[in-house]
């Protein structure tokens, strides 16, 4: 029984799509040297990021993270600023100052991705503080991973936000490792989700690799949040495909295990369930992945044709 | 105007900011029915009510972090550090996201949050409760620090502080609190950051201070100037952005400076002003080394002898402005 309307199992996976194609792109380009600096890919977390992103209302707000594209995308962007920025062009997301690790787009709710492990945890929880105070009805949805869930600051976030009952949803993306190690050497609990009794919330598990799990789940929890209950702590279980960053050799980690987790491969389970549930046709789908490659070919096109910063602004913008 | 301490006029500054403007509110631990542990915030929570003066968990980095939060969605939250060693556990919070989330972000964010601390010795508190770091908030570009030395100063720079789009760090005198000075009491009363003040006029030898040394420095300048010696006291009461140029003109129309403040000597904000003395034209007015009267570089200690001895003394300031005249 589909219960998710062809208009947003369609957008989802137009999204789940693009994201793929532009981190593939944005692998080529560093693969040959042609961005500088680091990217943190999160190709097999596409449907963890996009549908969780999907849930909630257009106008809610979010927290991003170093692995945050597909999060970004998610939420709902422009792909030509955001494969600008990551070219370092004038026309990008932060006119080439911020790069892949601070994708923001503070107008529409996109708070921005962050470089540092844990940091967008307090900047979560004061957008949800203002929410509450000005009686918004928005939520937030702050992502972290399951290597930000040792940071001291989840513990004061989740005190905080329950104390206070913030209108904010931690949902934590467990990939399995923090850069290269796993969690069972870093948590002595099985499932970050479990610590959510310590603050008197609730705690949900869902498959990240499930679109449609993702999705569900995630309208309930938004409903629940934003019925002014305070905040949830969800765990989404996932994977990352590809390393930590570029420089990663994956040694902590056999491909057999990469190729276990390659099958239940996000994009493909989505697909299989539009298909057999009769929403859309293998043509359509073909036809909306081609048109996501070309979304990236074009946005490619627009940030190679943007000028680069002019020299002058880079003191410009320090303070307002 | 009216007389009143250090601490009435931030309280009062803040009373009349979150009189003026609902999106203000204070944070903190122990700002409600306590009133802050110096009682900086008594009688605010009475006045705003628990959802604009919030008693918070002892958690000084979420309280940072949500103030950057609550500022870029349109708030602008007051948070008060009890003591400024405690801005250690909220660094991040303070320096990689506040201070750089409207740069990194290509300038489409601002951050208008005011943290206040309370900094320095003299209380008896020892080596975790005394320090003097806005050295070290200097340094991050993004962020301005402002360290009052009079009611006068602190009352009209908080003001500004909290209307600033920008995250303050506004750096309190434990040992001012209870000092008492005439304070205008009307709602305008604003000084911009980034302006300072001759404190009194000299001609002999300039004296660039702020913060706790400043009536310590104030009162030297008066004996000597009973003595003959015309002092000019300079204070830039805000660090950063910097009034270059009042200190600049002072050194021109003397040609002798001696810097003094409580912080450690090494890598503190005195090298930063004798600095923009010698790269500017003051450089060639100067008659003698600049003078840097500042704290030992060591631990502020419990003993009330050895605490006292950390920071320079009436007796070493005067002997600083001696030696700087060649006298």
């Amino acid at each position: 029984m589909n219960t998710i309307s062809k208009e947003i199992l369609r957008e989802m996976y137009k999204r789940m799509n693009e994201a793929r194609a532009f981190e593939e792109k944005v692998s080529y380009f560093f693969a040959r040297g042609m961005v500088h600096g680091t990217t943190h890919l999160s190709i097999g977390q596409e449907a963890s990021a996009i549908a969780a992103c999907m849930a909630l209302n257009d106008d809610d707000l979010m927290t991003s993270t170093h692995r945050g594209h597909s999060q970004v995308i998610g939420k709902g962007i422009d792909l030509n600023k955001m494969v600008a920025e990551l070219l370092g062009k004038y026309t990008g997301y932060c006119k080439g100052k911020g790069g892949s690790m601070h994708i923001a787009d503070v107008e529409v709710g996109n708070l921005g991705a962050n470089g540092v492990v844990g940091g967008g945890h307090g900047i979560a929880v004061g957008a949800a503080l203002t929410q509450k105070m000005k009686n918004t009805g928005k939520i937030v949805l702050c992502f972290f991973g399951d290597g930000a869930a040792n940071e001291g600051s989840f513990h004061e976030a989740l005190n905080l936000a329950s104390v206070w009952k913030l209108p904010v949803i931690f949902y934590c993306e467990n990939n399995q490792y923090g850069m290269s190690v796993p969690i069972d050497k870093t948590m002595n609990i099985e499932n970050v989700a479990d610590r959510a009794s310590a603050y008197g919330i609730p705690g949900y598990i869902i498959d990240g690799n499930n679109a449609i799990e993702v999705y569900t789940k995630m309208k309930e929890i938004a409903k629940y949040v934003r019925g002014g209950n305070g905040p949830v702590l969800v765990e989404s279980k996932t994977y990352r495909w590809l390393g930590h960053s570029k420089s990663d050799a994956q040694v902590y980690r056999t491909k057999e295990e990469v190729e276990t987790w390659k099958k239940k491969c996000p994009i493909q389970q989505l697909r299989k369930y539009i298909i057999e549930n009769n929403v859309m046709d293998a043509r359509e789908l073909d036809e909306i992945e081609n048109n996501a490659r070309k979304a990236i070919e074009d946005a490619v096109i627009f940030a190679n044709n943007s000028p680069n910063p002019p020299i002058e602004s880079v003191t410009e913008d320090v303070y307002a | 105007m009216r007389e009143m301490t250090y601490k009435e006029a931030i309280n009062l500054a803040m009373r009349e900011e979150m009189r003026r403007d609902p999106d203000v509110f204070l944070m903190g631990e122990d700002v409600g029915i306590y009133g802050g542990a110096f009682g900086v915030s008594v009688g605010l929570i009475e006045e705003f009510g628990e959802e604009r003066v919030r008693d918070t968990p002892i958690s000084e980095a979420i309280i940072t972090g949500a103030a950057a939060g609550a500022a870029v969605t349109g708030m602008r939250p007051i948070v008060e550090i009890m003591f400024m060693d405690f801005t250690t556990l909220a660094m991040d919070a303070l320096v990689n996201q506040a201070a750089k989330m409207r740069y990194m972000f290509g300038g489409k964010a601002k951050v208008p949050m005011t943290l206040r601390c309370a900094g320095g010795s003299g209380t008896g508190a020892a080596a975790q409760h005394s320090q003097s770091l806005e050295a070290w908030f200097c340094h991050i570009p993004g962020l301005k620090v402002v360290v009052p030395g009079t009611p006068k100063d602190a009352k009209g720079l908080l003001k500004a502080a909290i209307r600033d789009d920008n995250p303050v760090v506004f750096v309190e005198q434990k040992t001012l609190y209870k000092e008492k000075g005439m304070v205008p009491e009307e709602d305008d009363f604003i000084i911009p950051l980034g302006v300072g003040e001759i404190k009194k006029e000299g001609k002999d030898v300039t004296v660039v201070s702020y913060g706790r040394m400043l009536p310590r420095v104030l009162k030297v300048a008066e004996e000597l100037e009973r003595e003959g010696i015309s002092v000019e006291v300079v204070d830039p009461r805000t660090l950063v952005p910097l009034d270059k140029e009042i200190i600049i003109n002072s050194v021109i129309k003397t040609g002798r400076a001696v810097l003094v403040n409580e912080a450690c000597k090494t890598g503190g904000y005195l090298g930063e002003i004798a600095s923009v003395i010698v790269e500017s034209e003051a450089f060639d007015y100067l008659d003698a080394p600049i003078v840097r009267l500042a704290g030992l570089d060591v631990p502020i200690p419990y003993n009330p002898e050895l605490e006292k001895a950390v920071v320079p003394s009436e007796e070493q300031i005067r002997a600083g402005i001696l030696k700087v005249l060649n006298r």
